[in-house]
């Protein structure tokens, strides 16, 4: 079965399988910030929310349109660069690094804890997904 | 979509004399005081005369930069408000100086956040020329930049492609009276960086072709650089290897003997060329037990002439060369032949590890340790055994 994404489900999946990860638990140890995946769908922009603390999800949720809300990090770009990177065309750093992903927050703790990023990025790749036609 | 980013790069005998072309209003010479002191940093000075510009020098570099050594420099820049930077120095004064460029425009920045995301608009106070007196970081011609968390005994590998210098100028004559501990280490840095690049999962067309050439010239010259410092021929070729493994690298990315290097530099200050060259070997073995086909081991040995029967074959020929390479060169190659104790190494083995995780440089590897898996390999290095994992 397939979760389609952008969506709630979509993001509670990821939760679950971050909170099994090893992997992400050893590697964000010292992670400290909450999370926006930002999607934009063809006019439409939906943003999906992980409260990450320390190799763990504590929340996650889609946020409702209009709704007051900003995490410590935001990760934003069009929903074909996201599956790229999720289905592993497209590498994560440098999607960032040209720009086609755009990262705003604490840059400190990002270059300290390049690791716990890239669990986060291969938890992604392990939820069954279906992408917007 | 990727970037491909080089300085104007002048080279050869005489190449410092193409300082004389730079226009501005004040130069600030960013070296160490040993490099004063041999006389390096005013024959920089010299070159620069007919420019006109005042020149200043700021010595106040050390081994393994820190953050608040280069938040200072940076204040220093501040009060001096230079137009051109000039680093004069092996690695970690280049190194030093591109951070504290960047903090001289960007006075409010982290150090810690210096990062290749986000475009940090540099230039606008002055420009940026580095001169190496090493052969080996190729730090000339890449935007990496490593940081010591002193607190924290960790080096971070940082960056940002501004950082990148504007003008390299390699001068044999900068590195003919450096000494062979050194050329050693610095050489074998470059050799690192060479196949690294070409192995890292970054590799691409545009810098396969530097690696493949510098990790040949570093074979061929290394150990005639060592063994006669003054032998120009070797020195020269040594000086252009190490700025075009670093066009390799830095335009593709280290790996894992980098990330662990980084780790045991910032706890036990091992030099940088000598703690990367040791782990090479040992993550070559490591890397070739991966996934098969991950590697591109047969490739580069086939080119450095070696016998190349198959991956595994491939990765154990490269290792010999590289181990032989070493032992000419009266290289360490082990944790415990760097002089650390077993007590200490084992103290700090949950650091080691951690800090290698958790390093920009280990993700690029084509396979990439867990925390208990870098451990094993610490250990595997510190005792001199065979990677069999
Ligand atoms: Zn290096």
């Amino acid at each position: 079965m397939t979760i389609p994404f952008p969506s709630d489900a979509w993001i509670k999946a990821m939760m679950a399988d971050l909170n099994a990860s090893e992997a992400y638990l050893a590697a964000a140890a010292n992670w400290e910030g909450s999370f926006d995946f930002i999607i934009q769908v063809g006019g439409k922009t939906t943003t999906l929310y992980m409260d990450l603390w320390h190799g763990k999800c504590r929340e996650a949720y889609e946020v409702p349109e209009g709704a007051e809300h900003k995490a410590d990090f935001r990760l934003s770009g069009p929903v074909a660069v996201w599956q790229k990177v999720m289905t592993k065309k497209l590498d994560p750093m440098q999607a960032m690094m040209t720009g086609q992903l755009k990262l705003t927050g604490n840059m400190a703790m990002v270059m300290k804890n390049v690791r716990a990023a890239k669990e986060l990025v291969e938890s992604c790749t392990r939820i069954p997904t279906e992408f917007p036609a | 979509m990727w970037i491909f980013s080089s300085p104007t790069i002048v080279y050869g005998e005489q190449a410092l004399s193409h300082l004389e072309s730079l226009s501005g209003r004040k130069a600030c010479i960013i070296t160490d005081a040993n490099l004063v002191k041999a006389g390096l940093a005013a024959k920089v000075a010299a070159a620069l005369a007919p420019t006109g510009m005042q020149v200043e020098i700021y010595d106040r570099v050390e081994p393994d930069p820190t953050l608040e050594a280069v938040k200072e420099g940076a204040q220093a820049m501040l009060a001096l408000q230079p137009d051109w930077l000039i680093a004069v120095g092996g690695g970690s004064v280049i190194d030093a100086a591109k951070a504290i460029w960047i903090l001289y425009e960007r006075p409010e920045m982290d150090p810690e956040a210096i990062n290749p995301i986000e475009t940090l608009g540099l230039g606008a106070k002055a420009r940026f020329a580095a001169v190496p007196t090493t052969s080996g970081t190729g730090s000339e011609a890449t935007y990496a930049i490593v940081l010591t968390n002193a607190a924290e005994k960790r080096k971070l590998g940082l960056g940002s492609r501004e950082a990148l210098p504007g003008v390299a100028i390699l001068d044999p004559e900068m590195v003919l009276g450096l000494p062979p501990r050194q050329t050693a280490d610095t050489g074998l840095d470059a050799l690192t960086h060479a196949v690294e690049g070409f192995t890292s999962t970054f590799h691409n067309d545009f810098s396969d072709g530097l690696c493949l050439n510098a990790a040949k010239l570093v074979f061929r010259w290394l150990p005639e650089a060592y063994a006669d410092g003054t032998n120009i021929e070797a020195r020269t070729h040594l000086h252009n290897a190490a700025t075009i493994a670093g066009l390799g690298f830095g335009n593709s990315m280290a790996a894992l003997a980098h990330g662990m290097g980084h780790a045991l530099g910032g706890v036990f200050h091992v030099p940088h060329g000598r703690a990367v060259a040791l782990f090479l070997p040992y993550t070559i073995e490591y890397c070739v037990r991966g996934e098969e086909g991950s590697t591109r081991y047969v490739e580069l040995a086939k080119f450095l002439g070696l016998h190349a029967g198959g991956e595994r074959d491939a990765a154990s020929h490269l290792v010999n060369a590289i181990r032989d390479l070493e032992a000419q060169l009266d290289q360490p190659q082990t944790i415990a032949a760097c002089g650390i104790s077993r007590e200490d190494f084992e103290r700090e083995l949950d650091l080691l590890a951690a800090n290698a995780l958790n390093d920009t440089q280990t993700i690029m590897s084509t396979r990439v340790p867990e925390f208990d898996e870098l451990k094993r390999l610490f250990t595997i290095c510190y005792e001199g055994r065979l990677v069999d994992f």
